[in-house]
Order: structure tokens, then C-alpha cells, then sequence
């Protein structure tokens, strides 16, 4: 980790203006969590600099004391050299700190100028003067190369240019420092470059633009500079040359690499076994626009099957569209050889799938019901409210997968939401168990919860596939996908790269660099 | 404390089954108004039986309760699920107008079958308007608020228009017994919506239905991944609303031997979500409590008779009823409960009524 106090070796494209944004030793706490612990960083004017890291390294906290969302713990922000605290968002675009957030947050109903002037309308009499409001944005739009209808409503355009309107209203309010987290989440490739060309051209101007994004192709294209958070705490501080995809990821996910515990041989032995035969379910072109290019995948009774990639690399959409929890624009799926659609998730279920959301909260338990109701959902919803299961039945039941699970508290008429993380999960997995499913779609089902309910989870998941379950087993924790998976499919931008077979030469490296360069190498 | 709140013995199995904690508070706010009418009239609590029928107070409030408790019951259904329905004041008014205008303009207007007639009539059209609300809402996914104010506003049109913009009378025996009539010493209303609440809680509890409305409400993307199909269970809640709403029309038109189309259930809607929500169901969806529901709509009843015992001047009576349910509403609130008690602990640590109320806790549950 890099002191912030300490001087920094000098920079190796030569000597550079003092920072326009300065972050030293910034500590931030949320209930007793560290979020960021001492991080650090530098912007440069007329530099794009990327900010990267894992889910939950800390990227939005940092972004949101930069931006005065959150004020700082701890440490000190330099803004031109000078010590600045930020009460509000407003302070800080009043100092030249701008955002333009993933979701664009402009009022579609509006025309494009008042959007970018909204707030700052330029008056005549203590009234709009509406005529000015045009002029002034069309000047700026023109300043930056875009030619639009400034009297058209927002919405009339594509995302695209909704997304550029909102960095030019952001330019406009400050031309100094432009923060874009993930701008670029919801864009196709042209529009992409629409807006890097939009971003290059601010950089040239001389504004220090930092960019949020999980798309490495993208930090490479666009970006002269890297920071990297790891854990909340600052990880290193790079030109973007001295830098490969590869070594960008390791910094990413870190040195937890080398302290792999020894995979169990099983799953590879069984590999080759597992998966000749009819699949269980075969997913052939299957796709959703914005969401996953076509993908094939064969799962079979008895297999667990890993999708690794980084977040965002489109795990989770394709996993979704296996549950129909959302419904696939192409490509065909086919359940022991006959071909079905899944277009909802009661479609899935028939067909003996279950899924276990990795948003444990807004998708799995309903909160505010029991263990013991959250347990019997999915078995209820199948026989429907006429058909209910007995007092006694639904206590025997909550009872035995208590106790086969260990979810504690041992009380089925606890609230759910009262539980743990690791139990809540229990209680989403003892939900899909009773329903004896044939394949079970895990998505992250050890992420926030404790060492040993992890390893539980694990133990669980290895026993239901030696009893026959097919398991798609969805993970950003590589050892995990490693230690459980007999093949590994790595998806890359909204795009299914690779697809490993855990025979023994599939090693973590080998994954990061298929998830790295986009084939296996 | 040892007195119970004169309630139906249902009620009291729904609340023990729920645990007692749910209900206790109603159960308290109820109690104090109860006893605070005893101060003003001293025989408030005595029940005679006169000419075979009961008649007393308390008879009277269960009496007049009983259409805002069925209302209220529909209602909780639809809370439980994320929706409101502000329509149900104006299905009562349709119910009315179409039972009193066939009773009035057929032959024989005494006779049983007319009035069955009338009332298969209301309750055919009640679902008719129950399916139009459950429709927009879960087929067009309309915001539940918006679904049902078209009918609210417009319903009242279309009774007006069944009644031809007057008030329909009707003399039939058989139709008065509905709203105004004794059976076996009791009023057959009270009978009737008992009898409903039963059977609902009974079909919501016995049956899965609770389970599944309650997982609806509490987080329908959840439900939609566990496979439960969200819009059968909401177009039901929405018929089942319209339907208690087209029986208290007909109670409230039986009472009174005449349908207007004006103010026949004027309000009733707003009375009813507030019954629910005295009665511990949250508008945000989730749980729901049948049992929190009756206490609750004969909280707001007893409120309107207190208005009567206390003679309070007519021109004051909303302003009166508004106040005592700020004050209903902040007893019931545990976070101003918890801020009162902290407040109470810095300044004067005796025991004032608020606070005096926690160590009941044990004797009321038991």
C-alpha cells in the first residue's frame, strides 16, 4: 500500500502541473465497516484517469467523498493545493467537482436545454429568458461537437445522447473535474465511441476526467492513468502503459491468488465422467439484448457447472434467462433433450429449475414472513393457495431443513429478516431444496456471509451434485468456482468467452487471463 | 384492565393465533374510548333486551359498524397486497341504487325472491367492477391509487344514473332485515358480518392464500421468482373488496329503506384504510391482520358514537374526530412511543400514563 504522505516517485512522463483533485488518507466508516481505509488519489487536468476495483473495493464510496455525497472520516481533499471540505454535492460542483452517474438523471420529459441549464436558466426580469436558454445551449453543445435539436424533449434521443447531454451539462457547471461512474453500463459499441471521443475532447481542453468503469478494453482505450482500490484500501497508483490486462486484474483481485488452498481433486477426476451423455438442460444462441450475446451452455444431471468473470461480465443475465426470471429475445433452450421456452419463472419451475438470486434481500426472502414461510414458498406457489400445506406439515418441514442446514436462530417463527446473511441464504437454499429441483441456479451464493457458512455452502452444493443435482454455480470468487465447478464457463463483456474443463490445468491465472484477453490462451 | 372489549368471539382466536402483541394497542385505544364514553353516560355499557331484540351502546356501535367493517375487511385484502381501493365508497352506492331501484320498481316488492333477486343483482355487478379495478391493476399494471379513482369518481356518476338522480325508497320487509333487522334477539348485520369475517379468516388462514397474498405484498419480485402468479391473487383481492363493499351498500340502503346515489357510503373508503391501518396493517403491503381490522373499524365507530354521547355541537364534529385520530395514530406509533418514554426518562422519571402502559403488556397477552 502507498503511503499518501510519503512523496511519490516522479511521474514518467516528465513534470506535471500540481493535481487539480487531491484524496489523501481518506478514511471512511458506514456502521462499524471500513469502506475506505487511508486511500489516495491524484488527478491531473487534461488527464482521463481510471478508477478500478472489485465489487466493494470501495469505488462508489470514494467517488461519493469526492463528490461531498458522503463527507470524509478521515484525510484531507486538496482542491488546486488547497484544503476543501465538502458538505454537499453542491459544494463540491461549486469548486469544479462534477458527476455524471450510470443512471442518467435528467428529466426525459424536459428539451435538452433546459435539461443542461436547469437550475442556472438564464433570466430576463426575474423570468427564463427562453430565446437565451436556447442560445447558450446550443453553444455548448457545439463547443463540444454535438449537434442536437436543443427544443426536442431529452427523451426523444437515445441513451447515448441522453448520457452526452448529461456530461455536457456537467461541463457546463464545471469544467474541471468530471467524475463518469460507469457511463458506459448501458451503451452499444458506437455509442461508446461517441462518447469517448466526447470525453478526449474534455481531456484536451485541459479537464481531469475520472472514469468508473468494469470494462477493461475500455481503460486501455481511454484512460492515461489507473488507480486501484482493493478491500477500502489503496492498492497502487499507474500509467496505464506500465500495465496489461492481465496485471490489472491481479492488482484487482490481489494476492489472495497465491494463497489458493489446494483444490479437492474430485470434481476434476469426475469431469470427464460428468459430462458425456444428454445434458439435463442445453442452451443453445440463447441471448437478451443489452444484457448477454448468444451463448451455448450444456449442463448435465450430476455437474456443477461455474460461470466465472468479473462483475458486469454478464453472469448473472445469463444465468437469469436459464430461470426465465427474465425471458431470452433468441436462441432456444431444450430440457432433456425436449425444447421449451422459459418465459417465466413458473415455467422453470415446472421443468424441475430452481434459483437462488444473489440479491438475497429485493429477490429471495420476503422479510417480514417467518423462516418457516419463507421455507414452504416455493413448494406453496406450486400447488397453489387451494391446495395448502397443513400446520403440521409446513412445521415438519421448517423443522427437518432447520436442523439438516443448521439455520440458526433454530426458530422457525423468526422473521427472516432478523437472520444473518449466511442463515438467510440457508433459508433461500432449504426454500429450493424441499422442492427436490433437478437443476439449481446458484448466483453468488456465499457473497456477504461468513468463512464458515461459506464453507457449508460449498460442502452442500458438492453433495447435491454427487446425488445427481445439475448445479450452475455462479460466483466472482474464482477459488470457489475453481474448488466445486467440473467445467468453467468465463463470460467477458456481456459475452460467454471460454468454456474450461476443471481437468487439473485450469489454474486461477489461466481463468484471469481468458477473462484478460477474452480467449483461452 | 380484566374487561374484554365487546367483540366477536372470532376475532379473539384470529388475535391469540397472531400472537397478542399485534393487537394489543387496538385493543387498548379501543378499550379507552370505550371507557372514556362510560364517564359521560353511565349506563353506556349496559345491554337490555327489549321486545326480543338487544339494544344498548355497545349493540348500536356493532350495529352501525358493521358495513365500515366489511368495507375494511375488502380493504385490508388489497393493503396486504401494495394496492388501495378508493372505489369501495362508490360500488356501495352502486349496490344500493341497484338493489332499491329493481326492489322498487318490481310487482311485488315484499316478496323474498325479489329481494334475492336484488341482491344477486348488487353482488353480479360488484364482481363486474371488482374485475375492472383487478384488471387495470395487475393486467395494465396501473398504479393501484389511479385503477381505482376512475371508478371512485365515476361509480358515483353511474348511481346516480340508476337511481335517475333521486333518492330510491323501498318498503320491503325481507330487504330490511339486511341492514335494520333482528335474528334470534341480534341484528342480522352484525350476524352477517361476523359471519364474513369468519369466513374470511378462515379462507385467507386455513387456506394459503394469506401466505401467498402476504408474499405478494412484502416483495412481489421475490414472488415472481418463486413462482406465484401475482395477477390471479390481485384481480381476487379487488372482486373480494367490491363484493364486501356491495354489502355494506346493501346493509346501509336496508338500514335506511332508501338508495341515494349522492351520499350512500360517501367516504366510507377513507374510513375503511384508516380502520386498516389502526388495525396494525402496514399500506406498505405485507402482513396483514383480520383481527386488527374489526378493532380497528370499531375504533372509528365508536369515535362517531362518542361524537353523539359527548354532544358535541355538529359544526365541531370532524375537527374532534380528526383530533382523537392524530391521537389515536401517535399512540399506536411505537417510534413516538419510544420518544415519548426517552423524553419522560430524562426529564421526570414518574410513571405517566404512556409509560404506565408497558407493564399491562404481560396481563393483557395472558
Amino acid at each position: 500500500m502507498v503511503s499518501p504522505s510519503t512523496p511519490r516517485p516522479p511521474d514518467p512522463g516528465g513534470p506535471r502541473p500540481r493535481p487539480v483533485l487531491e484524496a489523501r488518507g481518506i478514511h471512511k466508516q458506514f456502521a462499524g465497516t471500513v469502506a475506505l481505509d487511508g486511500v489516495a488519489l491524484r488527478l491531473f487536468p487534461g488527464e482521463v484517469h481510471a478508477l478500478m476495483g472489485e465489487n466493494g473495493a470501495g469505488k462508489s464510496t470514494l467517488i461519493k467523498v469526492l463528490t461531498g455525497v458522503h463527507p470524509a472520516d478521515g484525510g484531507t481533499l486538496l482542491v488546486d493545493g488547497r484544503p476543501q471540505a465538502f458538505a454537499d454535492p453542491l459544494q463540491a460542483q461549486r469548486a469544479g467537482i462534477s458527476t455524471v452517474y450510470q443512471e442518467v438523471n435528467l428529466c426525459p420529459n424536459l428539451s435538452v436545454a433546459e435539461n443542461i441549464l436547469v437550475g442556472r436558466e438564464p433570466r430576463r426580469f426575474g423570468l427564463v429568458d427562453r430565446s437565451a436558454l436556447r442560445r447558450r445551449a446550443a453553444e455548448l453543445l457545439r463547443e463540444l461537437d454535438l449537434d442536437l435539436d436543443v427544443t426536442a424533449p431529452l427523451g426523444s434521443h437515445s441513451l447515448a445522447v441522453q448520457q452526452l447531454v448529461a456530461i455536457a451539462r456537467a461541463v457546463d457547471v464545471s469544467a474541471k473535474v468530471l467524475v463518469l461512474d460507469e457511463p458506459t453500463s448501458s451503451l452499444d459499441r458506437e455509442e461508446v465511441a461517441q462518447l469517448f471521443t466526447l470525453v478526449r475532447r474534455l481531456r484536451d481542453r485541459g479537464a481531469a476526467v475520472l472514469f468508473v468503469t468494469h470494462f477493461l478494453d475500455q481503460v486501455f482505450d481511454l484512460c492515461d492513468r489507473v488507480t486501484v482500490l482493493r478491500n477500502g484500501r489503496l492498492e497502487g497508483e499507474y500509467p496505464i502503459d506500465r500495465l496489461t490486462p492481465m496485471t490489472l486484474v491481479q492488482r484487482m483481485i490481489g494476492g489472495e491468488l497465491a494463497t489458493l488452498d489446494q483444490l479437492s481433486g474430485r470434481a476434476r477426476r469426475e469431469a470427464a465422467a460428468r459430462t458425456t451423455g444428454e445434458p439435463f438442460l442445453r442452451a443453445r444462441r440463447l441471448t437478451r439484448a443489452g444484457a448477454i450475446e448468444p451463448y451455448d451452455l450444456d449442463i448435465h444431471a450430476g455437474e456443477v457447472v461455474g460461470l466465472a468473470g468479473l462483475l458486469g461480465s454478464g453472469r448473472t443475465e445469463a444465468a437469469r434467462l436459464l430461470f426465465g426470471a427474465d425471458s431470452a429475445d433468441g436462441g432456444e433452450v431444450g430440457i432433456e433433450g425436449e425444447k421449451v421456452r422459459l418465459r417465466t419463472p413458473r415455467h422453470a419451475i415446472a421443468r424441475g429449475i430452481a434459483f437462488c438470486s444473489e440479491n438475497r434481500k429485493a429477490e429471495g426472502l420476503v422479510g417480514e414472513l417467518t423462516v418457516r414461510e419463507n421455507i414452504v414458498l416455493a413448494l406453496q406457489a406450486a400447488r397453489g393457495w387451494t391446495r395448502p400445506l397443513t400446520r403440521a406439515k409446513q412445521d415438519e418441514l421448517a423443522r427437518h431443513w432447520i436442523e439438516t442446514l443448521d439455520i440458526r436462530p433454530a426458530d422457525p417463527e423468526a422473521q427472516v429478516r432478523h437472520l444473518s446473511g449466511g442463515n438467510q441464504q440457508k433459508v433461500l437454499l432449504a426454500r429450493w431444496l424441499l422442492t427436490a429441483p433437478r437443476l439449481l441456479i446458484l448466483d453468488e451464493p456465499t457473497r456477504g456471509i461468513d468463512i464458515g457458512a461459506k464453507a457449508e455452502i460449498q460442502k452442500l452444493v458438492a453433495r447435491l451434485a454427487g446425488e445427481g443435482t445439475a448445479v450452475l454455480f455462479v460466483s466472482a470468487e474464482l477459488d470457489e468456482v475453481l474448488r466445486l465447478s467440473h467445467r468453467i464457463a468465463v463470460l467477458r463483456d456481456h459475452r460467454m468467452v471460454a468454456t474450461l474443463t476443471n481437468d487439473g490445468s485450469v489454474t486461477p491465472e489461466r481463468i484471469l487471463t481468458t477473462i484478460a484477453t477474452g480467449a483461452d490462451s | 384492565m380484566t374487561h374484554q372489549p365487546p367483540r366477536p368471539g372470532p376475532v379473539a382466536a384470529i388475535g391469540r393465533r397472531l400472537g397478542g402483541h399485534h393487537l394489543l394497542w387496538p385493543t387498548l385505544t379501543l378499550l379507552a374510548l370505550l371507557l372514556g364514553n362510560v364517564a359521560f353516560q353511565h349506563d353506556f355499557f349496559s345491554v337490555r333486551v327489549r321486545d326480543g331484540h338487544l339494544y344498548g351502546s355497545l349493540v348500536d356501535i356493532l350495529q352501525f359498524g358493521a358495513p365500515l367493517t366489511l368495507v375494511a375487511l375488502g380493504m385490508t385484502l388489497v393493503i396486504a397486497t401494495r394496492g388501495i381501493d378508493l372505489s369501495v365508497g362508490a360500488t356501495v352506492a352502486i349496490a344500493a341504487a341497484l338493489a332499491c331501484g329493481h326492489i322498487s320498481t318490481s310487482a311485488r316488492p315484499g316478496s323474498v325472491t325479489t329481494v334475492l333477486t336484488a341482491v344477486a343483482l348488487a353482488l353480479g355487478v360488484a364482481v363486474v367492477l371488482g374485475l375492472a379495478n383487478g384488471l387495470l391493476v395487475s393486467g395494465l399494471g396501473v398504479q393501484p391509487i389511479v385503477a381505482t379513482l376512475i371508478l371512485m369518481v365515476a361509480g358515483r356518476g353511474v348511481a346516480q344514473l340508476i337511481t335517475g338522480g333521486q333518492i330510491v325508497t323501498v318498503t320491503s320487509a325481507p330487504y330490511k332485515m339486511i341492514g335494520g333487522g333482528y335474528w334470534l334477539t341480534f341484528p342480522f348485520a352484525v350476524l352477517l358480518a361476523t359471519a364474513l369475517v369468519v369466513l374470511t379468516a378462515l379462507l385467507t388462514r386455513r387456506t394459503a392464500l394469506g401466505l401467498l397474498i402476504e408474499s405478494v405484498g412484502g416483495n412481489p419480485a421475490a414472488s415472481r421468482l418463486v413462482g406465484i402468479r401475482a395477477g390471479g391473487l390481485l384481480a381476487l383481492v379487488y372482486v373480494f373488496s367490491a363484493l364486501c363493499a356491495a354489502v355494506a351498500g346493501l346493509m346501509i340502503s336496508s338500514n335506511v329503506s332508501s338508495a341515494d346515489g349522492n351520499n350512500a357510503g360517501l367516504w366510507i373508503e377513507l374510513d375503511a384504510i384508516l380502520a386498516v391501518v389502526v388495525g396494525g396493517t402496514a399500506l406498505t403491503g405485507g402482513r396483514f391482520s383480520i383481527g386488527g381490522t374489526v378493532l380497528g373499524a370499531l375504533i372509528i365507530q365508536t369515535l362517531s358514537t362518542t361524537v353523539y354521547t359527548l354532544g358535541v355541537p355538529p359544526e365541531t364534529t370532524l375537527v374532534f374526530k380528526a383530533f382523537v385520530v392524530v391521537v389515536v395514530c401517535l399512540v399506536q406509533s411505537p417510534v413516538f412511543r419510544a420518544k415519548v418514554l426517552r423524553r419522560r426518562g430524562r426529564t421526570t422519571p414518574r410513571p405517566r400514563s404512556t409509560a404506565d402502559a408497558a407493564p399491562h403488556q404481560q396481563e393483557v397477552r395472558a
